[in-house]
């Protein structure tokens, strides 16, 4: 079966470093990539993350402000 | 040499800055572009450094602290992102040519602008902001500190200002920064211009504006950003929105070891030191015949800066005898500072300016005293 992850996207890099710095605090599993191209034709990087903590980073994006663009469900980009 | 030139930039740097610079030189990729560990290890530096400055400065937010290069680009972009022609805006006498000539530059596309008058002794009256306004004023532009005499505005008292009648406050932090407590938020800055090689100790080539919730800045520079590669127009999030190009990553990381050594010294411990080594040194200058100091010394909240003139003589030429004949490098002439030296009436003396830094001491200051009264005994 195919594995499927969680993206965060940000507007800016800015945004990416306060993702990783918060989740590195937290001690929540994920690490910044690329960002592929299947979720945004543009360039910069993503957080990537199991599937199953969407809702505690969606929760953590809200509590620490974090400005993002999108969360994102799909197949672990190859 | 006795370096008295801290004001221009302070020197020496401390020590972990060359390290972490050249520390930077060998380990940074480029922030933002890619996300292998070279390019992160710099992104994660640089957000390091808006997060030690935001809290320097009581910004609400990390990402809206934007670097550039130094303060005149800074206040370059302050003034051009938030005032347009037809706008009016207040300044004063006590400005840098950072500020002024970006106001010239507005006023000759038809903006309005407007100096708060200095006095003789360099002064200016707060009721005069009052005087000055008008039913298009949108903002006052100020520095926190004169760099020709180190008298201090009263910011609290400009933001006040500033509140009462919805103006933005942009405050030219250029010679306080790292010296003097500023906090945006309790004070009523709405955007903070800082440079990294003055008091804040780090490289030339850093600095930035910390913008205020709630500010709208038109993009200054467009370019390459690292993200949304595919819109015509700049990212309008900040910092990116105010911050095209590859950022100087390696003197970021300097200014972020100073920023370090900041924190771990002292603001005050720092102001203490500085301005106990200025009082050292006018109290024993500000009696001598022939020396002519300016500046008000009767408070204590000052930038550590003692300017003054010895009779009749240029100032250039003051200085270069200090440099050739005792060793001491001072900063002689107009300061980038053309309004406050027609105000004191030495636009063509000029001036010979002591700055005093954290690297400095008693000794350095005396053997200063001692050459002044030399010179002023020859006159």
């Amino acid at each position: 079966m195919e594995e499927t992850v969680c993206i965060v996207t940000f507007p800016t890099t800015a945004g990416a470093m306060a993702m990783e710095k918060c989740c590195r605090a937290e001690a929540r599993p994920g690490r910044l990539i690329p960002v592929p191209r299947s979720v945004t034709a543009g360039c910069g990087m993503c957080w990537m993350a199991p599937k199953d903590s969407r809702e505690a980073l969606e929760e953590l994006v809200v509590r620490r402000k974090i400005q993002i663009d999108g969360i994102y469900d799909m197949a672990a980009p190859r | 040499m006795i370096y008295l030139d801290n004001s221009a930039t302070t020197r020496p740097k401390p020590p972990a800055v060359g390290r972490a610079i050249l520390a930077a030189l060998e380990g940074f990729g480029n922030s933002g572009r890619g996300a292998h560990d070279e390019a992160l290890t710099a992104a994660r530096t640089i957000y390091d450094a808006r997060e030690k400055l935001a809290a320097l400065f009581g910004c609400n937010r990390p990402e809206r602290v934007c670097f550039a290069q130094n303060s005149t680009e800074a206040l370059n972009a302050a003034i051009a992102g938030l005032f347009a022609p037809g706008d009016h805006v207040i300044s004063t006498d006590r400005e840098h040519n950072s500020v002024l000539r970006p106001l010239y530059r507005l006023r000759a596309q038809g903006g309005e602008v407007d100096f708060v008058p200095a006095d003789r002794h360099g002064q200016i009256d707060y009721a005069d902001f009052e005087k000055l306004l008008r039913p298009n004023t949108k903002g006052v532009v100020c520095t926190h500190a004169s760099n020709l005499t180190g008298d201090v505005t009263d910011i609290v008292r400009v933001g006040n200002f500033c509140r009462t009648h919805g103006l933005t406050f942009v405050l030219d932090a250029s010679q306080t920064a790292g010296l003097l407590p500023i906090d945006m938020a309790a004070q009523g800055m709405d955007v903070v211009c800082f440079t990294g090689h003055k008091s804040l100790y780090g490289p030339q080539g850093t600095g930035g504006l910390c913008v205020g919730e709630g500010v709208e800045l038109r993009p200054f520079k467009v370019g390459g950003t690292g993200v949304q590669s595919f819109s015509e127009i700049q990212p309008m999030e900040y910092p990116t929105r105010m911050e095209a190009g590859t950022l100087n990553g390696h003197g970021i990381a300097g200014l972020s070891a100073a920023l370090d050594w900041l924190n771990e010294t002292g603001v005050d411990s720092i102001r203490a030191h500085d301005c106990a080594l200025a009082r050292r040194f006018y109290e024993s200058v500000k009696d001598l015949l022939g020396v002519t100091v300016y500046g008000d010394f009767s408070s204590e909240v000052r930038a550590p800066i003692v300017t003054l003139n010895l009779g009749e003589r240029d100032s250039a030429m003051v200085s270069d005898e200090l440099e050739r004949r005792f060793y001491i490098a001072t900063r002689p002439g107009a300061h980038c500072a053309p309004r406050l030296h027609r105000a004191l009436g030495t636009e063509e003396q000029g001036a010979v300016r002591f700055s005093f830094g954290y690297f400095n001491t008693e000794a350095e200051t005396d053997e200063a005293v001692a050459a002044v009264k030399t010179l002023a005994e020859e006159l």
